[in-house]
Formats: C-alpha cells, structure tokens, sequence
C-alpha cells in the first residue's frame, strides 16, 4: 500500500504543474491523455492504414515502400470465372471461408441462443441450489480458447474416450477431427460448449426483471405454463433476446482461436473460417499477403457494420413497439 | 436416500412436478457435459505416458506394478497368473513371444514359466504422475512461459486499472470542451473488432520496435472501452460535493483522484480487476502475430506450438493445459457471484 502511494505521489508534480498550466477546466484532457493516446495509436490509426494496406500491393511491411493498386486486391479476392463453382475462383479458399463463416454462424448462432433460453428459463425456475448450477454453466466461459480446444481434441483423439466408448459397444471408432464433416460438427459444438453460458446469464438477468406480478395475473386467468411462456415471457424478454443474437452473431462470425487449434482449419479447408483466413494470408504463409489480408478484414468489417447497424433497426424498432402497446 | 430426499426438496410446501423433475434431469446433464471434460484432462494429465497410451483408456491413473527381481537389469511388470489348477499366483515376467509369455516367480527367481498370454492378467496400482508437473519446469522453458503470462497479466491489468480510471474520472468529474467526442470516440471503438485491424496493428507495433517483446501485447490492450465505461458509470454516483470539499482544503487535482474517487469505485474497480485478468491471461491472437520467439511465447502460445509438433507429447501437454486453466479456475471458485453480476450488469466479457 505504500508503495503504491509512493508510485501515486511520484506522478502528483506533474498533474500540479499541468493543474497550472491548463487550469481547472482543461485538465480533465490530462487524465483522458493515456487512454487517448493508446486508442489512437493502436486503434483509429491501424484504422486508416488498413484502408493503405488494402489498396496497395507487394510483400513489404512499411506503406511507403509499397505501391498504389487501387481496388486490385479486391478483384482477387472477388474474381472467379465462373461464380457458380467455387473451385474456378482465383481465391477459392476465402470463398469456402465465407460460405464455412455463413454457415457455421447461422447454425451455431440458432443453437446458442435455443439453449441458452432454455438454460436460463430452467435456471429462472424455484430450484434449489442456483448459484451453482448457473456456475456450472458459466464456468467454460472463462477458460480460454486454446485450452478449450485442447480438452475437447484430447477427448476426440483416434485413441480417445469418444472412441473407447464406440468400441465397448462394438461400434466402429470415427476419425472425429479429421473428416470433414464430424470436424465441423465439433467447432459448432465446441464453441457452443464454450460460450453459452455468457449469453444464458444475459437472458437470466432479463427473466428476472420481468414484474413478478404479470406471472400472478397470468396464472389468475388460468394460463397454461406454455401460453405464460409465449404470451409473457418471450415478449417481454425480446429486447435481451436481440442483444443476444447480435452479439452471438457478431463473435460467431469472428470465430477463430478454438477452431484454429482444434482442426487447424482443415481437414483441407472444412472447417477454415475467414479470420484464419485472413491471419494465414497475413501472417502465417511463407509470403505475407498484408494487403490481400488487409482488404479481406475490410470487407468482414463492412460485414459487421451491417450486422451492427441491423441490430439498431431492431432494437429501436422493438423500443416503438413498446411504447405503442 | 437422504441426499436425495435433499435434492428433491422444494421451496415452500409445493410439491414435486414432473417438470421439476425434468429440469434436475437437465441441469444434472449440463454439471456432466460442462465439468466431465475438464475433470477428463485433469485425471489424465496425473497419468504417466504409460498409462496414457493404454487403451481403452481408465478414468483413474492406473500403471502396472513392477518388481525388481535379481538377474534382470530392469524392473519387471507384475500378472496375476491363473495356473492350469485354477490357482492365481503374482508373478514377473521376463519376456513375451507371440501368445506365449514367460514369467518368473519373485520368490524364486530360478525357475521360469512358459503360459499363454491370456491366462496373465496385469496387477495395476494408483500411480499418480506428478513427475509430469516437475518435468515442465525442469526439461522445459516452461518458467518462462508461466513468467511471461503472469508478468502480461499483471502489469497490463495494473496499466487498465490506471488508465481506465483516470480517463473515467476526467469524464464523469470535470466538464471541458470536447469531453462528448471524447466519451463517444472510446465507446466506438467496441465497434471494432481487434481481428479486422490485425494488419495494421501489427506494422504499428513493429514501428515503435515493439515486436516480441511482451510491451507489445501490453500496450494495445490496456486502453479497454469497457473499463472505461464501467467505471465512469460507477464515479458518476459519486457526490460532487466531496470533491469540493477536498477542493476547500487545497487538495491538488491528482489527490482528489487517487485519495477520495479511486477508493470509492474499489468495487468497480474489483469487477475490471477480475474481467481484465481473464482477458489478458486468456489472450491468443494479438500474442500470436507479435510474439513470434519461443522466450516470449505466453502460456498459450505454448500450448498451441507445443500440440502442434508432430510428435505430441500428450503427457506434458496435459499438464500444461492444466497448470493454464488453474488459476482461471481459482479465480472462479472464489469470486463467482462477482463476476456473474458484473457480466450481467455490464454485459460485457
């Protein structure tokens, strides 16, 4: 505590001499400078340089070194000669990514939010003991991803529990990782497994603010539990209900670390999601595509820009609906 | 039976539904799926590679007893031998050809017997591979992934504390021009995905020479708009007339800060503390592209190289994992609640 007083003092000489310079009124940019400064550096600037990066060409890190191609590296990524098969395209990896993202996202999305309803109505319940059952789900929350990952590749190995089971029953055992199929089973799963206990706690706190009374007035008149369920509890807890699609949209679409060590993107290109696609262009590739990299994020930005500005229609949409009622 | 008639029970006199009873069904299933694969890889990281490469594979860590027995260089593995009498006897055995295996008494070493493979069974005992913890440490740079993990945690957790705090306090305390722009032009940048500007950030960080060095995962992360948000709500229910009594007194700006605003949000404060340990020590890909040295690789980063080689050695991979989630679990099982109303309440993660 003292030391920590001490490294508190040691900054008191410069605030009072900046206290005396700008006056009382100026200095709150004083205290609002580091965070500004690291905002600015790591964020709104990497911002602007990405749009350089997309737009130029050549393998070098530094923008001046580069040269100026316009909307070319766009052309590559979007080019194929024949836009009913993939396979013609000159990147056909990144279009395989977007059609895995779309499709892990709308199927793992669903999932996520119909079991995270369903967990936190359970929980929402008189049950004994809820602190615990809803730590129970939250618990993977907080692990991180690579070690998510390594639990789950642990238990799906050739030589795995998975598999010991199949065999005492006389099942044949199934490569879980390495076929395309099972393999993207187990991303959707896992990083389901990982996640839902996040938005279940969001729509949780959402159930418990619902008025208790309109429960009591519903079972005056003799509502079924299901009727309750979709004539009071839904509506009411549509607002939650979006935030939770949105933001399970918005990451879902983002999905790489579990996935990145949990099947490596493959088998082949199965399970290859487009921000591995970016970082493998970008970074891991004996040639660093930065501005190939750099138009690829632009254009998943401008996807969740959508995304985002879908979630403001709806949210305000639900707003007028509320007031109308 | 008590334990059930405990489960059981209800609140109040209501009795059991069948609903009820079909929600423990459910949340008994979730305690299984959510916890087993964790317990799954604890249990086999306590496993030598021995036991691991048995298959099927046993939840306990069982290995095969052994015996030293005089002539043999080795120690040799334990059966239990059913003679052609029925009569079961602990033997050694010396080698095995084909089905058939020769075994020796340990209290007779002379004499050796020939039987067929199915007739032995294996003496297992509780064998607790500890030795897979002490090996990372010893054979490993792992020191210094723990290091580098715990010394990214620390010190970005202390610099989010600092920073979040201050310009929390700017913008909730002071009126100046352009205090708007400034709050909106933090708030925005959770707009923004660190995956999208991986390309620049990654030159940005390489220009101020920041590359594999641990600054450079630091640095970027500490400026979190959900601190600052967080703690600027919290400060805001906190009365400006405090402030101007300390004014009274001739207290200077910065004490007003770290003496009377800082202890008052410690409960806010608590909650950035815990979210900001879980984002840092849990971090992969901004590490990933900036700490591309094996002495700078962070506990993840470890992980992911090390699973990675062709030869996995799962024994110490294991353990690994384990030593990673450890103190995220700790951390869980002592401030669960806070953390869940602070994520309820925030809606952040």
């Amino acid at each position: 505590m003292t030391l920590l007083a001490f490294l508190f003092n040691l900054l008191e000489p410069a605030f009072r001499l900046g206290q005396r310079l700008l006056g009382l009124k100026r200095l709150g940019w004083l205290f609002v400078a580091p965070n500004l400064l690291v905002i600015g550096v790591f964020c709104l600037v990497p911002i602007v340089i990405n749009v350089l990066y997309a737009t130029t060409g050549g393998v070098n890190l530094l923008p001046s070194q580069r040269t100026f191609t316009g909307l070319e590296n766009f052309q590559i990524l979007f080019e194929c000669r024949d836009y009913s098969d993939i396979s013609t395209c000159r990147k056909d990896v990144f279009w395989r990514a977007i059609f895995n993202t779309l499709q892990f996202s709308v199927i793992q999305v669903a999932l996520m939010v119909f079991f995270a309803l369903l967990t936190a109505l359970v929980l929402n319940r008189k049950i004994i003991g809820r602190g615990f059952w809803r730590g129970v789900f939250f618990y993977p929350v907080l692990l991180s991803p690579v070690v998510v990952a390594l639990i789950w590749k642990w238990l799906l190995q050739r030589n795995g529990v998975f598999n010991a089971t199949l065999i005492a029953f006389d099942w044949q055992p199934i490569e879980w990782l390495t076929q395309a199929r099972p393999a993207f089973f187990w991303t959707v799963f896992v990083s389901i497994w990982a996640h839902m206990g996040f938005y279940t706690l969001i729509l949780l706190a959402g159930l418990q603010a619902i008025p208790r009374d309109l429960y009591e007035a519903a079972a005056m008149d003799r509502a079924s539990p299901w009727r309750t369920l979709m004539r009071v509890t839904l509506p009411l807890l549509m607002p939650n209900l979006v935030v939770v699609l949105v933001l399970a949209a918005i990451r879902a679409i983002q999905i790489f670390d579990e996935v990145f060590v949990l099947t490596g993107g493959g088998p082949g290109s199965a399970t290859t999601f487009i921000v591995q696609f970016i970082y493998q262009t970008g970074f891991a590739e004996q040639i660093h595509l930065y501005g190939l990299a750099a138009a690829a994020s632009l254009a998943l930005a401008a996807f969740l820009v959508l995304l985002t500005l879908a979630q403001l229609r709806l949210t305000r949409a639900d707003e007028m609906g509320a007031k109308g009622r | 039976m008590s334990v059930m008639t405990f489960l059981l029970r209800t609140r109040g006199t209501r009795r059991l539904h069948w609903t009820d009873v079909l929600c423990y069904l459910y949340l008994s299933l979730g305690v299984v799926v959510m916890f087993a694969p964790v317990l799954w890889l604890v249990m086999s990281s306590l496993k030598s590679e021995a036991a691991l490469a048995q298959f099927p594979p046993t939840f306990l860590p069982y290995t095969q007893k052994s015996i030293i027995v005089p002539g043999n260089d080795k120690p040799l593995p334990l059966f239990s031998v059913t003679t052609d009498d029925g009569q079961h006897k602990v033997m050694a055995q010396v080698s095995r050809i084909g089905i058939m295996a020769t075994l020796v008494d340990p209290a007779a070493p002379e004499t050796r017997v020939k039987v067929n493979i199915n007739q032995r069974e294996p003496i297992n005992e509780l064998n607790f591979a500890w030795n897979n913890f002490k090996d990372l440490f010893d054979k490993f740079t792992f020191g210094t992934y723990l290091w580098n993990s715990v010394f990214i945690t620390v010190v970005a957790t202390a610099l989010t504390l600092l920073f979040n705090s201050m310009a929390a306090f700017a913008l909730s305390k002071y009126q100046f021009k352009g205090q708007k722009t400034v709050f909106l032009l933090i708030i925005a940048t959770l707009m923004i995905p660190p995956t999208i500007i991986l390309v620049p950030v990654f030159l940005v960080i390489n220009q101020v020479g920041l590359l594999n060095s641990l600054w450079g995962v630091i640095l970027p992360a500490v400026a979190t708009p959900t601190g600052v948000f967080l703690l600027r709500q919290y400060m805001l229910t906190i009365p400006d007339e405090l402030l101007e009594a300390a004014r009274m007194d001739h207290a200077s700006e910065w004490r007003i800060y770290w003496r009377i605003v800082l202890p008052l949000s410690a409960p806010a404060l608590a909650v950035l503390a815990i979210f900001s340990v879980m984002w840092r020590w849990n971090d992969f890909l901004l590490p990933l592209i900036v700490l591309s040295k094996n002495e700078s690789f962070t506990l993840q980063l470890a992980l992911n190289s090390f699973q990675g080689e062709l030869n996995t050695q799962w024994h110490y991979l294991l353990a690994m994992t384990v030593i990673t989630l450890l103190p995220i679990t700790l951390v869980f099982a002592f401030l669960q609640r806070h953390i869940t109303t602070g994520i309820a309440s925030a809606g952040v993660k």
